[in-house]
């Protein structure tokens, strides 16, 4: 017996839905689904009607489904927005090089401007490079600083007044259970924010417009609309244990389908403790970017490569950046740890 | 990558052996029994003043607990409350300076009717437990979970806190109380210490109520009935998960309601750190955000009246395992709800499983979990410290966390159904209930009704029985999570009398307050605290 759709009771379901388990037709889903990002978008009042808005793009499912998404409410509610796509190419050969293609495609199907920054531009290393003078273990670490950079100066480059990018309600909930089993309580108080606060000049505001869109719902979306997209994974991304967190979510999920929304409920609600001490916000007295520290987390990361140093920038070497910044040679010791091990 | 791993495990193995003849590491003497954490071996001895020191610097950095307070412990028969119970003896026992001075009292609850255990069994399990708290001189209570469905409503309501005792008055009420026992001694000839006086009292005080109830011969303390009724409660809760949940709540109400019948100001709970961890990370994905901190933290302050406190929240299991084994405390083991349950079987187990075999991997697991929970608030939102009762959640009694703001998760589930739905049947805060239940293919609550024979779980909008009028909106009345619960509980008309009593309270009274809502002045202003 065909199972009717219980939003227009009319048309037969072909899904059921992975977020509420309702069973809906194609279009009363393409509808809900994007109603839903409008009203996430509505209500956290992401962007004002003028303004320029770069949407990251990796090709990938979730950015690719965030364009087509953006541009159809762009036009249905006349947000007044002028999109463009923003990608960032680190190097990857036989991963990035292709995925950039989709982008390209997806450039001309949603006819929407384009820029790629690449990282042997802005940093003169591809990842490629990285990869051979760090081996596999924690090259994920210089991507994932490099790419945050990247975005924000590709992003000044074209005066966007904002940058969407597209991690989705898993993505989030699966940050939510890192940072705890972290400990990074500074990280697990922002990390559910749908939007960073605009932090000064060099940074632009980053939104997440489908912060509680499920992952296998954009996969549906992707896969009914027939939209064009790039899906391998990271040749370089064996990543340890954020995938325990992927791993555990995943589980929940299949114990109860809303646990990655409740994830996110109880992310949103956590209370900090006063008196708990948390990083000041500050400049890099190197490149002027937002950092913590003295030095940001990217130039360590850089002055590591360029020195032959890569772990200089793994784990916490503090004390070293007023060496750094004084352009010191490091002693013999410690040189002798930061040396990338061998196998 | 998996080549490299095999090669490290090997040598990792190797070096982990301990050595056999190695000395104590506090008092380089003894010869060492165990190894806490890598590196750290102990002596009996240093291993025994070790743990005693850890409970006794916990109660006195927290400083809650006031000389001559009556404590309830909360037992269950394992091993973690089961070491408290003994740390408790151990240190009423002491010499005077260093003595604890509260009264203390047992409680164990028996949930075997929830979990499908025959009488006989239980019956064995009580009868082990009481020999053991026999042996401790307290009193104790022993309450069955059946008793839920005698409980008066006012469990529910909120009390106003305590009367906040100043800064420093932890000092002079500890003074105050050496110098009346001071007194008491020197009155009493052959100097009867304060515990033999206390001691005597409780001994009375467990006579006067052996004859009442609680007794193993005597008349049952619940009627077949409640019997049955828990039975159908359980059976009509779709999931593990929530039945977990629910039943955590029960206890805590028994719990609740004896610490005040019997005139306790604290409950004592024996959550080990690696317990508190689990359930941290649990809690999380159950959606119970809010309330982490007074889930997890050392004091939950969130009765009023009551403060439960978790004094063995600085051990890991397995240091309660060790002192339980080699200094002979008796601990009973009783099969719970997600015994023998698969991995999978809920989120509480699957969360369990999970940190334990990510403990294994990464010792620090537990631990850096844990301390994330003392980076957390405690008190309530400020919006709520007037303890106003409508703010709080009708079963688990914290702050009410679905008042936020429209851009939020809680906001955007209750689109996303209502957009997955028609729109006749829509009214607020009637959604078709069925999130969690792959098997059925209807949605809304009509159709569910008809599916399946039972209203729509969740769907209280459309629930019509003989008990729960179909206008009782339990939704508004419960947080996030305990929504999520009640979800998935198909027969709402077994819910316990005083839950469905003190919800309807509840919502004449926001009734009452929204027909008048145009003459007040001050929304503060509800007056409940005189009822």
């Amino acid at each position: 017996m065909p199972v009717l759709c219980s939003s227009c009771e009319q048309k037969r379901a072909v899904l059921k839905r992975p977020k509420t388990g309702h069973s809906l037709c194609k279009e009363c889903f393409f509808w809900a689904f994007e109603e839903e990002v409008h009203q996430t978008i509505v209500s956290a009042r992401l962007f004002s009607p003028g303004e320029t808005v770069g949407i990251g793009a990796s090709g990938g499912k979730d950015s690719t489904v965030l364009a087509h998404v953006l541009k159809v409410l762009n036009e249905r509610y006349s947000y007044g927005l002028k999109l463009l796509l923003l990608s960032v190419d680190e190097g990857i050969t036989g991963y990035r090089d292709d995925s950039l293609e989709t982008v390209k495609r997806n450039q001309q199907q949603y006819d929407l401007p384009l820029k790629i920054v690449s990282y042997e531009e802005l940093y003169g290393w591809t990842m490629d490079a990285i990869v051979k003078q760090v081996g596999l273990k924690n090259n994920c670490t210089f991507c994932g600083v490099f790419r945050r950079q990247a975005l924000d100066r590709g992003a000044m480059m074209l005066k966007v007044d904002k940058i969407c990018t597209g991690h989705n309600a898993d993505d989030v909930a699966e940050t939510v259970l890192m940072n705890v089993l972290r400990g990074d309580i500074a990280r697990l108080r922002r990390c559910t924010a749908i939007s960073t606060a605009s932090e000064g000049e060099g940074v632009v505001p980053r939104c997440k417009p489908l912060k509680y869109a499920y992952e296998k719902e954009i996969v549906l979306y992707a896969y009914f609309k027939k939209l064009d997209y790039f899906s391998t994974e990271c040749i370089y991304s064996p990543n340890a244990y954020r995938g325990h967190a992927r791993a555990f979510l995943k589980d929940l999920e299949a114990v109860r389908p809303s646990a990655i929304v409740d994830v996110i409920h109880s992310g949103e609600n956590l209370s900090v403790r006063e008196g708990v001490r948390m990083p000041v916000q500050g400049n890099c007295s190197r490149c002027g970017y937002i950092s913590s520290q003295a030095l940001c987390k990217s130039c360590v990361l850089l002055e590591g490569l360029n020195r032959g140093l890569p772990k200089l920038g793994i784990g916490k070497h503090h004390r070293l950046h007023g060496k750094i910044l004084a352009r010191e040679p490091l002693t013999q010791e410690e040189e002798r740890k930061l040396k990338a091990v061998d196998f | 990558m998996c080549q490299v791993d095999e090669e490290y495990n090997d040598r990792l193995e190797k070096r982990t052996v301990p050595a056999v003849s190695q000395k104590c590491v506090k008092c380089k003497e003894g010869s060492a029994v165990l190894i806490i954490r890598a590196g750290d071996a102990f002596c009996r001895s240093c291993f025994k003043e070790y743990f005693v020191h850890k409970f006794r610097a916990m109660l006195g950095k927290n400083r809650v607990i006031y000389p001559g307070e009556k404590v309830l412990l909360a037992v269950s028969g394992g091993p973690a409350s089961s070491a408290m119970l003994a740390q408790v003896q151990e240190g009423l026992s002491r010499d005077a300076p260093k003595k604890l001075r509260f009264k203390p009292g047992i409680i164990y609850v028996d949930e075997g009717g929830a979990c499908g255990q025959r009488l006989e069994e239980r019956e064995q399990v009580i009868a082990q437990l009481e020999s053991i708290f026999r042996a401790t001189g307290y009193p104790f209570h022993i309450v069955h979970l059946e008793q839920v469905f005698t409980l008066p409503s006012s469990v529910l309501e909120a009390v106003s806190a305590a009367p906040g005792r100043p800064e420093g008055s932890y000092k002079a009420a500890v003074d105050q109380f050496i110098q009346n026992s001071k007194l008491d001694g020197s009155v009493s000839p052959g100097d009867v210490s304060p515990a033999q006086d206390s001691a005597l009292q409780d001994a009375q005080l467990r006579l006067s109520r052996l004859d009442t109830r609680d007794t193993p011969n005597g008349t049952p303390p619940f009627t077949p009935q409640h019997g049955r009724d828990l039975e159908r409660l359980f059976a009509s809760v779709r999931t593990l998960t929530a039945r977990e949940d629910l039943l955590q709540t029960l206890r805590q109400h028994l719990v609740l309601h004896t610490a005040r019948a019997e005139g306790y100001s604290k409950v004592m709970m024996g959550d080990s750190c690696s317990r508190l961890a689990v359930k941290l990370l649990g809690n999380i994905s159950l959606g119970r955000g809010a309330s982490l901190a007074a889930d997890t933290g050392f004091s939950d302050p969130r009765y009023g009246d009551v403060v439960v406190v978790r004094p063995m929240r600085d051990y890991s299991s397995k240091e309660i395992a060790l002192y339980n084994r080699m200094f002979g405390v008796p601990s009973v083991f009783i099969p719970g709800l997600d015994t023998k349950a698969p991995d999978k079987a809920s989120i509480q187990r699957l969360t369990e499983s999970f940190v334990t075999k990510l403990q294994a991997d990464f010792p620090s697991t537990v631990s850096t979990i844990y301390r994330t929970s003392e980076k957390l608030h405690t008190a309530c939102p400020p919006q709520n410290t007037d303890s106003e009762p409508s703010a709080k959640c009708l079963l688990c009694l914290c702050a009410l966390d679905t008042k936020v703001e429209e851009a939020s998760a809680f906001h955007a589930t209750l689109v996303s159904e209502r957009l997955s739905q028609k729109r006749v049947t829509e009214s607020p805060g009637v959604r078709a209930g069925n999130t969690n239940t792959p098997a059925s293919g209807g949605q809304c609550c009509s159709s569910r009704g008809e599916q399946d024979g039972s209203c729509g779980g969740g769907g209280e909008g459309c629930c019509s029985s003989n008990r729960v009028p179909p206008s009782l909106d339990l939704k508004s009345l419960l947080c996030y999570s305990c929504r999520l619960t009640i979800k998935d509980t198909t027969a709402l008309d077994s819910l316990p009398q005083y839950i469905v009593t003190e919800a309807e309270r509840r919502n004449r009274r926001s009734q009452m307050k929204q027909e008048i809502s145009e003459f007040l002045l001050d929304e503060e202003e509800d007056g409940e605290e005189a009822s």
